[in-house]
């Protein structure tokens, strides 16, 4: 019986280790085949935003590492609406997250979902193991 | 006197702390995570737009870019600078401030 | 760690894969499997070509799971099934094939 696992992610992304750290646990924890959700609020949307280039920081990018959630079966991505508009971001902001539907004949799907902080309260409720970053 | 702040303003108020003691004629270098107080059109920008009247901001390059955030996105009248430019700032006010 | 290829000496970490990517080409790809008793077909560099665009494109080495279903959706579903990939890569695929690729162990193989 698989369980339902959320990653909540609250940090920017090359601040401190947190957002790194959390990506690589998710993409280990992927071969489990457990239930896994995302989430993104507070600093933690800046994760996903787009035209991150690291060359000079001398650190790596790895933004371009969520785009391959969705070929691990990671496919639901929620972020928090209040989070992106306090930051003076919109969705158009963040990198296109994707994923073939297996029993959609593979149509691609967008894995984000925009959500409210009340309907995300909602979905942390539903969860059997919930781990922060 | 500098004042460097590596803290995003939307997650803790080090931004904030740092402007409520920054005197007239100092600057504010924002530097890792605290360019996201650069940014045009967030909660905190009036914040900073505000203390712009009488304090000069910086922001280092390339930690906007390792952000993604454009140099279009920075506020009006923040300089943007490389480390070369860090350094003259260092030397050019008598002591800095770290505000972690 | 070193490994000698014409003359030169590429770093390598204590399980053979390589220190800096950047220092990949063809014939340490060569080396590399001679290491690992394997004869470079047309198929094998297939698998291994593969692995690098996707390191390219994503910045990661696919887990096994993942660079089979990868596979099969671009080179057809005799190559996409793990049958086909450890005849290639008797020591698995993913920790092989990448070794070869010149990439990092991939995240989740321990």
């Amino acid at each position: 019986m698989s369980k339902r696992f959320l990653y909540v992610n609250r940090k920017a992304p090359y601040g401190t280790i947190y957002a790194l750290e959390s990506l690589e646990v998710v993409l280990i924890g992927a071969a489990f085949e457990q239930d896994v959700s995302l989430a993104f609020l507070d600093d933690g949307v800046f994760q996903l935003t787009r035209g991150q280039q690291t060359d000079e920081l001398g650190v790596k990018n790895f933004s371009p590492t969520y785009k391959a959630l969705g070929d691990y079966d990671v496919n639901k991505i929620y972020v928090e609406r209040e989070s992106l508009e306090a930051r003076g971001l919109s969705l158009d902001d963040l990198l296109p997250l994707t994923y073939e539907d297996e029993d959609d004949d593979w149509a691609e799907k967008d894995s984000i979902k925009l959500v409210s902080a009340a309907e995300l309260a909602e979905i942390m409720q539903a969860q059997d193991v919930v781990l922060s970053f | 006197m500098l004042h460097t702040v590596n803290k995003s303003p939307l997650d803790r108020n080090t931004l904030e702390s740092c402007i409520q003691h920054a005197l007239k004629g100092s600057a504010v270098l924002l530097i890792e995570d605290g360019v996201y107080g650069a940014m045009q059109g967030t909660q905190k920008s009036p914040m900073v737009e505000s203390a712009m009247k009488e304090v000069s901001f910086y922001v280092i390059g390339p930690d906007l870019k390792a952000r993604g955030i454009d140099a279009s996105r920075v506020i009006d009248g923040i300089d943007i600078i490389d480390y070369s430019g860090f350094v003259d700032l260092v030397a050019k006010y008598d002591k800095t401030q770290s505000w972690l | 760690m070193a490994l000698e290829v014409n003359g030169k000496s590429i770093a390598v970490d204590e399980e053979g894969y390589l220190e800096n990517r950047d220092d990949w080409n063809t014939d340490i790809a060569k080396a590399i499997a001679q290491e690992e008793g394997l004869d470079m077909s047309d198929s094998h560099w297939e698998v291994v070509n593969f692995l690098r665009e996707y390191y390219d494109e994503y910045q990661i080495a696919p887990a096994v799971r993942v660079l089979t279903k990868s596979i099969g959706k671009k080179l057809g579903k005799d190559k996409g099934n793990s049958k086909y990939l450890y005849e290639l890569f008797p020591y698995g695929p993913a920790k092989q094939a990448c070794k070869i690729a010149g990439l990092p162990k991939p995240t989740g193989c321990v």
